[in-house]
């Protein structure tokens, strides 16, 4: 049986804050910084969003694009580091919003930042042994950076959803592959408010020995190269880390553009590939091939092989907006009212 | 006191504008009741729950710069009438957009977004508030 995805959506906050803006308020040189990680600003999440709120505006832009019931909907998964409750699952939420509850199995996946991809690649379990009609897989965050703290120049939120299903497949998840081991990079202890990490460990041992462990593990079982695909993306914490993996895997700045997005909107976390993957598909046409690699500190990567069929011609895109289309929704913040909206002010009545 | 079972019980109108349909005169009525105040006993029986389309346009609204204390991260934020494509008149919070992007008859829809929270360690409440709409050129 071939699984891949029925339908996807997106969502992104409006507010933005630039690394200038954040290098201000702790006497560091935030052009140099942003230019350095080529991040020209992040979104910030409204007061009144979180990983729930950002969840259920993407499943409901999914849902929007195809005509499923949500009653056919078995499963629901939401992969996230920044789930509102600690105790009570962010996906029981989401399924009331989208009106797929109570007849589905129901719970939030946790793997820094590729619990998104985590939740694809158990759909596709799900979907293809028929123990469910569609599953719907989610990856958001509103990922949290200390002040001052390198991270605090990338961290940033949003998320996209995807339905997975065996019927009218816009792209097919040709076959996955996942590469983990035991690597501290980057983790945040119970009860504690922001992450710490490793520093430089974040990046050769971590981010790009998985990623490249990941990609080439995809591409010897797939016996495809980078040339193979039309469309590739990568986690990105930043601008730079992708852009220097795609090109020690063989891709081309043409193939990772549609999915590049980190310059615009920074490390969207959990987010962060099923928004470049959401790009992607905004543009796709049939018979293009997708290549994407999660990559989550911890530390693992989940790679993808993908095909866009004919069905995305006829497929409903116009019926909720591109990535595009909401990330031109932007307004940008001071660093005091960035730290207002992210609760980093301790008020009086606490 | 804990509000959750009140606010538990109102989730279906809160996050998908569950409402009713008079099925005697045909009207729509949020949130859900169990009789129509217009009808009143021809209705017994007549009620139907219903999805509200969720879509509608500004039939009023106002800045406000002294609210609750839930929404003072908020300030000052934009409270509107919204005149709903099912013929009945929400009011709702109008987010992420500037006060000179509304005007009477600005097409909104409703989104889901936090309402308020029981301090940091009790039930977040979710509910709809409304965001521009954007409509589709002829």
């Amino acid at each position: 049986m071939k699984v891949g995805i029925v339908s996807y959506g997106a969502c992104v906050p409006r507010y933005r804050i630039t690394p200038e803006e954040i290098g201000k308020v702790w006497g560091a040189d935030g052009k140099a910084v942003g230019k350095g990680l080529m991040i020209n600003c992040k979104s910030i999440p409204a007061p009144d969003e979180d990983t729930i709120t950002i969840s259920v505006e993407a499943a409901r832009n999914m849902m929007k694009r195809c005509d499923v019931s949500p009653k056919d909907i078995g499963a629901l998964y939401v992969g996230s580091e920044s789930h509102p409750y600690a105790v009570k699952p962010t996906g029981t939420i989401v399924a009331e919003a989208i009106e797929a509850a109570p007849h589905l199995t129901v719970a939030d996946f946790e793997f820094a930042c590729k619990a998104g991809t985590a939740a694809i690649q158990t759909c596709m379990g799900l979907v293809g042994s028929g123990m469910v009609k569609y599953g719907v897989a989610i990856g958001a965050d509103t990922s949290q950076g200390a002040p001052g703290d390198a991270l605090e120049y990338s961290a940033s939120a949003g998320g996209a959803a995807f339905l997975i299903g065996s019927e009218k497949i816009i792209a097919t998840l040709d076959r996955t592959y996942s590469y983990t081991t035991d690597t501290p990079d980057f983790w945040r202890r119970e009860g504690q408010i922001y992450p710490r990490h490793g520093g430089r460990f974040t990046g050769e041992p971590a981010y790009f020995k998985h990623v490249l462990n990941g990609g080439r593990g995809l591409m010897e079982r797939t016996g495809t190269t980078a040339k193979d695909y039309t469309y590739a993306v990568f986690h990105q914490p930043n601008g730079k880390f992708p852009t220097r993996v795609a090109k020690q895997l063989g891709f081309s700045d043409t193939q990772i553009k549609a999915g590049l997005l980190a310059p615009l909107i920074g490390n969207t976390y959990s987010g962060a590939v099923p928004l470049g993957l959401a790009a992607i598909l905004d543009e796709a046409k049939p018979g293009d091939r997708i290549f994407a690699v999660a990559y989550g500190s911890g530390a693992g990567s989940d790679a993808f092989a993908m095909t866009v069929t004919d069905e995305i011609d006829s497929y409903a895109r116009d019926r909720a907006p591109t990535v595009k289309e909401i990330i031109s929704n932007v307004k940008f913040l001071d660093y005091a009212t960035y730290a207002k909206f992210r609760g980093m002010i301790v008020l009086g009545r606490e | 006191m804990a509000t959750a079972p009140r606010f538990w019980r109102e989730n279906p109108s809160r996050y998908n504008l569950v409402g009713i349909k008079c099925n005697s005169c045909g009207r729509h009525f949020f949130p859900p009741r169990s009789i129509c105040p217009v009808c009143h006993r021809k209705s017994v029986g007549k009620i139907e729950r219903v999805k509200l389309k969720g879509e509608g346009k500004i039939f009023s609204w106002t800045e406000v710069q002294e609210g609750p204390e839930e929404l003072s991260s908020n300030r000052p934020y934009i409270y509107a009438m919204v005149e709903m494509e099912d013929g009945l008149r929400f009011t709702g919070q109008v987010i992420d957009c500037e006060p000179a992007d509304l005007q009477i008859g600005t097409p909104v829809r409703a989104v889901l977004r936090k309402l308020s929270e029981e301090g940091p360690s009790g039930v977040i409440h979710y509910g709809y508030k409304f965001v521009l709409r954007k409509e589709k050129s002829p």
